[in-house]
């Protein structure tokens, strides 16, 4: 038996998958020219899978910010925190969004995959029990399997079945842990936390939430979807990603638990892991605060959003059930979602193309992520080239051609 | 049969039951039809058939114990233990 042996099927999906297309998990950008575009392979292209939501990854603020920081720490940390010591910067910024979560404390991670890995495997021990959504992303599952914890998934979104389960649970003694996500990374649908903080309260259960995709985008002032659910008080521990919205890299859980300092030291893809470079940090800084002083990028987002939302349904795509800055499109198939994605790149247009098992019901996805910093001309030409794909490829519009 | 043998029989039946709509190969399926080589389910598919057997009979069956679970007859078994 060799090595990679037990990976047989997927290498085979991926040599099929790149027998007819370049390798689509491989597409390399050769210039950014913006937020919103890129050269790849000599041509300009429209950027439309990055959730760079905010468009601050070239906000001039930004990276004067990181620059300094490069100047004035040196270019990484060298270690971890713990063994090797904080940087001032890295305290501002947990500071910085423990005020703006209006939470006592908060932890920085190094990406925000660790940040699930580490707060989850680490709150809920051996005799507790771990609630997941069914369609959690990889690093809620991997935490699970950090962890030692007994695991129980509950139905996508839906706080009867989360109801059920803890029911069931009601004689253990251990505690209960609910993980949920404000916005779901594929569909962008998101969960409907109000009913579940209901169901968390009457179960006595803790709840962590992901907001990594909801995070400047929604709430009256972009703390994320439990702002938005006015149900904040519910969501003992938050956490979130620099990687979206705020435009580099990292991780973070805020919460207001007298014991949440105690993390830095038994938390171990905290403390084994080499902290973020200064310069990351200083541009996630400026970014928080371009965040809360420039309300207007959530609502120019909200506006692009519709925009191409709006666009592909008059076309008559089968899209995800809510709107939001995820935007997907839903395909028969997945060597259609493979064809239709080339097809779009050739016409310079980038988008993810999310195949299963990474999708929800095993559904194929051309996933759409939107941008403060799209212009209306952009996005309109998105949708007008995927739309005249759609139809080459008999996608949408098939009553028209059956009239025809 | 006793009481237990009984009730074993009656969960294995209910077990077969609820995989013929995820079975993907022919053949009937036995105690010891490899869930993954045999039913061709991946484990996704198998996860989402744990969430439908805790539906049918009422039960938690843990993630953690999905590695554990190779056959239809260790299937049965993990759900008669709880």
């Amino acid at each position: 038996m060799g090595l990679f042996d037990r990976f047989a099927s997927v290498e085979q999906a991926h040599t099929e998958v790149k027998a007819r297309v370049d390798d689509p998990f491989g597409v390399r950008m050769d210039r950014m020219l913006s937020p919103t575009e890129a050269i790849i392979g000599n041509r300009p292209t429209i950027l439309v899978g990055t959730n760079n939501y905010l468009g601050l990854t070239f906000d001039p603020a930004c990276i004067e910010a990181a620059h300094k920081a490069l100047d004035a720490y040196g270019t990484g940390t060298t270690g971890s925190r713990i063994a090797n010591g904080s940087y001032a910067p890295h305290r501002e910024l947990e500071h910085e969004l423990a005020d703006f979560y209006g939470r006592r404390h908060c932890m920085v991670f190094t990406t925000g995959y660790q940040a699930n890995l580490g707060v989850i495997s680490t709150l809920a021990g051996p005799q507790d029990y771990l609630l997941i959504d069914a369609d959690s992303h990889a690093s809620i599952y991997d935490a699970c399997r950090l962890g030692t914890a007994t695991v129980v998934r509950f139905k996508h979104n839906d706080a009867e079945d989360l109801d059920k389960r803890l029911r069931r649970l009601a004689d253990e003694p251990g505690n209960k842990v609910i993980v949920t996500e404000g916005i779901y990374s594929m569909l962008g649908d998101q969960a409907p936390l109000k009913e579940m903080a209901e169901v968390k309260r009457k179960h006595g259960a803790w709840m962590v939430l992901d907001e990594a995709h909801s995070m400047g985008v929604l709430g009256q002032t972009g703390r994320g979807l439990a702002e938005e659910q006015g149900v904040e008080a519910d969501m003992d521990f938050i956490v979130g990603t620099f990687s979206k919205s705020l435009g580099a890299v990292g991780g973070f859980c805020a919460s207001d638990h007298p014991q949440f300092d105690l993390m830095r030291i038994v938390c171990r893809p905290y403390m084994f892991t080499a902290s973020l470079p200064p310069s990351v940090i200083a541009s996630v800084t400026e970014a928080l605060r371009q965040l809360r002083k420039r309300p207007e990028l959530r609502t120019q987002l909200w506006d692009n959003v519709a925009t191409l939302y709006d666009g592909f349904q008059r076309h008559g795509f089968a899209l995800g059930p809510q709107k939001g800055p995820v935007v997907a499109i839903k395909l028969p198939s997945p060597d259609l979602a493979v064809g239709f994605w080339r097809a779009l790149l050739d016409q310079g247009v980038y988008v993810n193309l999310a195949l299963p098992p990474a999708t929800p019901q095993g559904t194929a996805l051309l996933r759409c992520s939107v941008c403060a910093a799209h212009s209306r001309a952009q996005l309109d030409k998105v949708v007008a080239i995927t739309a005249e794909i759609g139809r080459e490829l008999g996608v949408i519009g098939q009553e028209l051609r059956a009239a025809g | 049969m006793g009481l237990m043998e009984r009730e074993d029989v009656a969960v294995f039946e209910q077990v077969v039951a609820l995989l013929e709509p995820f079975r993907k190969a022919e053949g009937a399926i036995t105690r010891e039809t490899d869930i993954s080589q045999d039913l061709k389910l991946d484990s996704l598919a198998v996860m989402d058939l744990m969430m439908e057997l805790e539906e049918t009979f009422d039960v938690t069956i843990p993630l953690n114990l999905v590695a554990e679970i190779r056959t239809v007859g260790d299937l049965a078994e993990a759900i008669r233990r709880r």
